[in-house]
C-alpha cells in the first residue's frame, strides 16, 4: 500500500501490518478530510473512535478510519488532543460536514471520553442516558462507575 | 431514564398531537418502541406524521448498551472472545472470526489450512444463521407466517451443528485467537454434509412461497429506497449497498482466512427496494451453501491450532509429560499471553455488513482499546433518510430490511 499524500495537517506517516497510519494535526483535520474525500477518493467513513492514552500528553487519540471503494484502500487518520477546558475536555473540529457517517460516531466518542466536536449538529448522548456523568471508556473511570458502585465488605 | 434523540425534548407523551392550522396540517408525534415488536430489539425511533406519512424519523438507541468495549479492557485477550459472541448475537462466529483475525495480525502468528477453513465454513453456516432468522421474521412482520416456521426448521439444524462442534447453541466462542476452541468433532462430515445437501431446496421453498406472492411483492417491491449516494455518505454497508447495485464484498476486496480460495459470486440486485434485499440475501444463502459444499469437500488435514506455544494452551497429554509444556500452560492459564504493542484494524464481511474491530495493545496480556465498528450501528444512520416521506405501513417493511440487531448496535 504506498500513499503519496502531501497535506501540510500530515504531520507523521506510519506503516504496520499493511495498514498506513497518518498522525494529523488536529486543527487542520477537517481540511485534509474534504481533500482526502474530493481528490483521493476516499468516499467512506468506517468509524470515529477515540482511545485515552493516560497519562500521555496529549492524553487522547481521536482515530477515523477511512476506506475508498475505487482504490480499495483502508486508511486511518490519528489525532492527537488533550484538555482545553475543565474538566478536561478536549476540542476537535467536526467532519460531519464531509461524512454525514460521522455524526453518530462522533457522539459516542463525545459520549464515552468527553471529547467535544464543535460544528456538530447535535452532540448529545448517544449511548449511556441523558443524564449520565462521567466518560466511562475513560481510563480513570472506574469498571463499576460512580453511581452504582456496590458498598465494599 | 431520559434519552435524547434529535430534535425533540426529552419527555414527550406516548402520541402528541398538533392541531391543524390554515398553514400547516395536522401533525403527530408518535413513538415507535422501544417494545414494538417489529423493531427486533430495543429501537425507539421517534415518528413525525402527516396523517400516515412519515415527516421525520429518529431512532434512539442505547437501550442495550451493557459496555462491552470497556470490558474488554479489564479481560486478557483470550478471555475477551468470550465478550465478542454478545455483541451480534446472530453471527456471533463473524464476531469471533473478526477479533481473532486483528489480534493475530498484533501476533504476527500464521494460522493452519485446516483452522482457517473451518474457520470459513462455521463462518458461513452463521451467515445462513443470521439470514434465516431476519427472512423468517421479517416475512412474519409483513404477514407470511408460515416462513417463520420454515426458517426456524433449518436454523435448528445450524444450532445442533454449533453445539456439536463448541458445546453452545447461540455463544459458541469457538473461533478463538490461535485457530479453534476444539478440534472438529468426528463425524461431522456427515452432519454438516447431510444438511448442505438439503439445504438448496429448502430455499427453492423459500423462493417458491414468496417470489410469486402478490402480498409479499406488494409490500417488498418499490418500498424502502435510499440513494447509493446516501448509503455510502451515512455509512451504510453489506446486503444494503449489493441491494442498491453496489459490487462490493470484504470476501472478495479484502480476502480473509482464505477466502480467496473459493468460489463463489456476489449476488448484485439494482432495484434498490426492501425486495432487491431480499433477493441479495437469498442468493447469499445459496452462495454461502456453496462455499460450505466446498469446504466440506476439500477440507485441508493438519493442525487445527497456530504453533505458536506462547499463546495456544498445549495439548493435554503434553501438559502431562513434558516440562516445557507444562510452564507455558501454566502462564496462559493464570496471566495469560502477552501481545506486542501497536495497533490493527480488521474487518469481515458479517451478514449484515463490515465489522471492524480496531485493536490497541500496550505490550500487556489485556486489551488497552478495543473499538467494533458494528454494522447495525453504521446501518441504522441511514434510516430517517429511508423513512422520510414513506407511509407509517411500509416503515416496518423498510426498516426490517435493514436487518440491524440491536445488541450489535449499542454493545
Amino acid at each position: 500500500m504506498s500513499h503519496s499524500l502531501n497535506h501540510a495537517a500530515i504531520l507523521e506517516t506510519k506503516e504496520a501490518f499493511g495498514e498506513t497510519t497518518l498522525i494529523v494535526d488536529p486543527a487542520r483535520i477537517v481540511d485534509l478530510c474534504r481533500n482526502l474525500k474530493d481528490s483521493e477518493q476516499y468516499i467512506r467513513l468506517s468509524g470515529i473512535t477515540a482511545v485515552d492514552m493516560l497519562p500521555s500528553e496529549p492524553r487522547f487519540e481521536v482515530i477515523y478510519h477511512l476506506h475508498s471503494l475505487e482504490r480499495n484502500q483502508r486508511l486511518r487518520l490519528k489525532c492527537r488532543v488533550s484538555g482545553v477546558t475543565a474538566p478536561d475536555i478536549p476540542e476537535i473540529d467536526s467532519v460531519t460536514g464531509v461524512w454525514r457517517a460521522a455524526n453518530w460516531y462522533e457522539r459516542e466518542v463525545y459520549d464515552m471520553f468527553g471529547i467535544s466536536f464543535r460544528n456538530h449538529p447535535n452532540l448529545t448522548r448517544i449511548l449511556m442516558p441523558i443524564d449520565w456523568e462521567g466518560y466511562p471508556l475513560r481510563k480513570d473511570y472506574p469498571v463499576h462507575g460512580y453511581k452504582y458502585s456496590y458498598p465494599s465488605e | 431514564m431520559k434519552h435524547s434523540f434529535d430534535d425533540h425534548t426529552a419527555t414527550i407523551p406516548a402520541v402528541q398531537e398538533t392541531p391543524a392550522t390554515p398553514a400547516a396540517p395536522r401533525r403527530m408525534t408518535l413513538n415507535m418502541g422501544p417494545q414494538h415488536p417489529s423493531t427486533h430489539g430495543v429501537l425507539r425511533i421517534v415518528l413525525e406524521l402527516e396523517g400516515e406519512t412519515i415527516i421525520s424519523a429518529a431512532p434512539d438507541i442505547g437501550f442495550l448498551h451493557t459496555g462491552i468495549e470497556k470490558e474488554f479492557e479489564q479481560k486478557n485477550w483470550q478471555q475477551a472472545v468470550t465478550l465478542t459472541d454478545r455483541v451480534d448475537y446472530l453471527a456471533n462466529l463473524s464476531n469471533n472470526l473478526v477479533y481473532a483475525l486483528a489480534v493475530e495480525k498484533l501476533l504476527e502468528i500464521e494460522i493452519p489450512p485446516r483452522a482457517q477453513w473451518t474457520r470459513v465454513m462455521m463462518t458461513e453456516l452463521s451467515r445462513l444463521n443470521s439470514h434465516l432468522v431476519w427472512l423468517g421474521t421479517h416475512a412474519l412482520d409483513i404477514g407470511a407466517m408460515t416462513m417463520f416456521f420454515y426458517c426456524f426448521r433449518e436454523r435448528e439444524d445450524i444450532l445442533r451443528i454449533f453445539e456439536m462442534f463448541s458445546g453452545q447453541r447461540m455463544m459458541t466462542s469457538y473461533i478463538r485467537i490461535g485457530g479453534l476452541a476444539l478440534e472438529p468433532p468426528r463425524g461431522w462430515q456427515q452432519v454438516v454434509g447431510k444438511f448442505i445437501r438439503a439445504f438448496p431446496s429448502k430455499v427453492d421453498e423459500y423462493e417458491e412461497l414468496l417470489n410469486a406472492n402478490p402480498i409479499w411483492t406488494r409490500r417488498t417491491q418499490g418500498v424502502g429506497y435510499i440513494s447509493l449516494e446516501d448509503m455510502l455518505d451515512l455509512g451504510v454497508t453489506g446486503p444494503m449497498l449489493r441491494g442498491a447495485g453496489l459490487n462490493w464484498d470484504i470476501r472478495k476486496s479484502e480476502p480473509y482466512s482464505s477466502y480467496e480460495k473459493f468460489d463463489f459470486k456476489v449476488p448484485v440486485e439494482t432495484s434498490n427496494d426492501v425486495w432487491s434485499r431480499y433477493r441479495v440475501r437469498v442468493q447469499e444463502m445459496r452462495e454461502s451453501a456453496k462455499i460450505i459444499t466446498q469446504a466440506l469437500e476439500g477440507m485441508p488435514e493438519g493442525a487445527w491450532q497456530a504453533d505458536a506455544p506462547h499463546v495456544v494452551l498445549p495439548d493435554r497429554e503434553k501438559m502431562k509429560t513434558q516440562m516445557e509444556s507444562l510452564i507455558y500452560h501454566f502462564k496462559i492459564v493464570t496471566e495469560g499471553f502477552r501481545v506486542p504493542a501497536g495497533e490493527a484494524y480488521q474487518c469481515v464481511e458479517a451478514p449484515r455488513g463490515e465489522i471492524g474491530y480496531y485493536v490497541v495493545s500496550d505490550g500487556t496480556s489485556k486489551p488497552y482499546r478495543v473499538h467494533m465498528r458494528t454494522p447495525s450501528f453504521g446501518n441504522l444512520q441511514g434510516l430517517p433518510k429511508m423513512l422520510e416521506g414513506i407511509m407509517i405501513a411500509d416503515s416496518i417493511a423498510a426498516l426490517g430490511s435493514m436487518d440491524f440487531v440491536l445488541g450489535d448496535t449499542d454493545r
